[in-house]
């Protein structure tokens, strides 16, 4: 016990060697602190969520739950979900995937890689899909095609603005070639909801790459990027790999993107729920 | 028709080299074809061959992937692994084949679109998304036929169609099987087990109701062997045409639509 006082007073002391150095995550109490995995600083858990999740020393913008997610653009008390259950799809029978996808259920207390529903922000009503990237990734298998299909279809039907917050590592390959058509149903469904007159906005988030990228992700009448994101088709070991030689400094993120026209804007997250406040009354 | 085939042993005949190639279904099955080239953007992609075709008269958009049948020409053709060009300029003529009334036929050919820096910095992802995306509203007959390697998004961005059909010994795949090896076993030499278990072939994939019809092959299809394979492609793409041709455009364009939504 007297080991562990002594490590959380030397946090608050200064030192020459960053708090990460001396102390081991498992030493840190579990829940009051956190550490930023890009500048390895140590985080006060209770500063962080007031920080959105942004750590202040090097505006890391951290991976966030869809729950913390939409509480941190929606107003209060204002969301209802959609299609909240959908029995797991294994179309391709792949072996112990099921069993996979009811663990990660129950670990992370999700449904599946989307949360879709309605909401205000501002009090304007939306039809708003976050996704998970600690569920499997936040791949696309049926079930989040089908969420986000539903979801568009929803906004196309009550004439609504949609908004999706991407992060997902692609096509979800234990459910096959199903996976990979979750990318036509959600873009189609996409091309009706705009030609109904109706505003979408895709939000990019840490990480969004391969079949979610290369489908409704960038179909955005307008697309935001939160900063640093990694965003691309490939992903950097598979074209490091292809063409054998390290990628430069900043390749596929949001910076990045922005730079060669693939988006209209970075936001940053304590600024996103005003943006996107402006931008679905504009 | 081969029997006892393994999914592996299809993926090795989907990507063997003597294989017939887009351009060779062009010339055979068409009366006549017309080269068109440019995405009005960047450049042109010699991984895709577009242009305007005669089928019994009639005019069709054909849009092919292209491999080479060697070295040099996979070279040329970038081993048909399109790049955001390739597909921008696909979409072109996709587009025009619409405005014009031309039923569309693509021919599906690639181990996936390529990847490499110029290929994001160009925005692949955009070009497959802007594909899925336009395709899925377009009011003439698409059909797709896949030939040999139907590689993941690079595959489906010629792939939203009325009807998609395979050769019998073609694949279609979210991923190749070297791929999900290294990514699920970290072993990257185990794809002749991946390659069973990702549902890629034909069969599987008609099961699936992924595809509409499996088309035979001969025993060993190359050039000199295909004749027979390309009276049946003929004939098939007839009644293709005449299935269409009496159905209205708001009806083309749903029952695509519900193609891809009950999936």
């Amino acid at each position: 016990m007297n080991g562990d006082n002594f490590m959380l007073k030397d946090l608050f002391k200064k030192s020459s060697s960053t708090p990460s150095k001396i102390i081991k995550e498992s030493q840190i109490p579990d829940g009051l602190f956190q550490k930023c995995l890009k500048c390895n600083d140590i985080l006060y858990s209770e500063d962080l969520v007031e920080n959105y999740y942004v750590c202040p020393n090097c505006n890391n913008h951290i991976r966030v739950n869809p729950r913390e997610r939409l509480s941190m653009v929606l107003d209060e008390g204002s969301f209802m979900e959609l299609n909240r259950e959908i029995d797991i799809a294994d179309p391709i029978g792949f072996p112990g995937y099921k069993e996979k996808v009811r663990h990660i259920k129950s670990v992370t207390n999700l449904n599946e890689a989307v949360i879709t529903g309605r909401g205000k922000i501002n009090g304007t009503d939306v039809a708003i899909g976050v996704m998970a990237s600690n569920f499997l990734m936040g791949s696309m298998g049926k079930v989040v095609g089908e969420k986000i299909t539903g979801l568009i279809e929803y906004a196309t039907d009550c004439r609504l603005p949609l908004i999706i917050f991407s992060c997902s590592g692609g096509a979800r390959m234990q459910e096959g070639m199903v996976s990979l058509m979750q990318m036509a149903k959600t873009s189609a469904a996409l091309k009706r909801h705009d030609k109904e007159g109706l505003l979408y906005i895709s939000v990019l988030t840490d990480p969004t790459t391969g079949g979610v990228m290369a489908s409704f992700a960038m179909l955005g009448d307008i697309i935001i990027a939160e900063p640093g994101a990694l965003i691309g088709f490939a992903g950097p070991r598979v074209i490091e790999q292809t063409i054998g030689q390290k990628l430069p400094e900043g390749f596929q993120r949001s910076e990045f993107l922005l730079e060669h026209g693939f988006i209209d804007k970075i936001v940053k997250r304590n600024q996103m729920k005003k943006i996107l406040s402006i931008l679905i009354k504009s | 028709m081969i029997d006892n085939l393994t999914p592996w042993d299809k993926v090795k005949l989907a990507r063997h080299i003597n294989r017939p190639t887009s351009s060779d279904y062009i010339s055979k099955i068409f009366d006549s074809f017309i080269e068109l080239h440019g995405d009005r953007y960047y450049g042109d992609d010699n991984a895709v061959v577009a242009g305007i075709a005669k089928f019994n008269n009639q005019n069709i958009t054909v849009i092919g992937q292209q491999k080479g049948k060697n070295l040099k020409e996979n070279k040329k053709r970038n081993y048909g692994m399109p790049r955001p060009e390739g597909y921008r300029k696909a979409l072109r003529l996709m587009k025009q084949a619409n405005k014009f009334k031309r039923p569309i036929i693509l021919l599906v050919d690639t181990p996936g679109a390529f990847c490499g820096i110029e290929a994001e910095e160009r925005g692949q992802g955009e070009a497959i998304a802007r594909n899925l995306y336009e395709m899925s509203d377009l009011q003439v007959p698409i059909l797709s036929i896949v030939i040999g390697e139907g590689g993941s998004g690079g595959a489906l961005a010629f792939g939203v169609s009325n009807e998609v059909w395979m050769l019998e010994n073609s694949i279609y795949s979210v991923i190749s099987p070297e791929g999900f090896a290294s990514i699920i076993w970290k072993d990257g030499k185990k794809a002749p087990e991946a390659a069973g278990l990702l549902k890629l072939t034909a069969h599987d994939l008609l099961e699936l109701n992924i595809i509409d019809k499996i088309i035979e092959e001969p025993e060993e299809l190359t050039l000199d062997s295909m004749d027979d394979l390309i009276t049946i492609i003929k004939s098939e793409i007839e009644q293709f045409l005449e299935r269409y041709a009496s159905i209205s455009e708001n009806e083309i364009v749903a029952s695509r639509y519900e193609r891809f939504r009950s999936m």
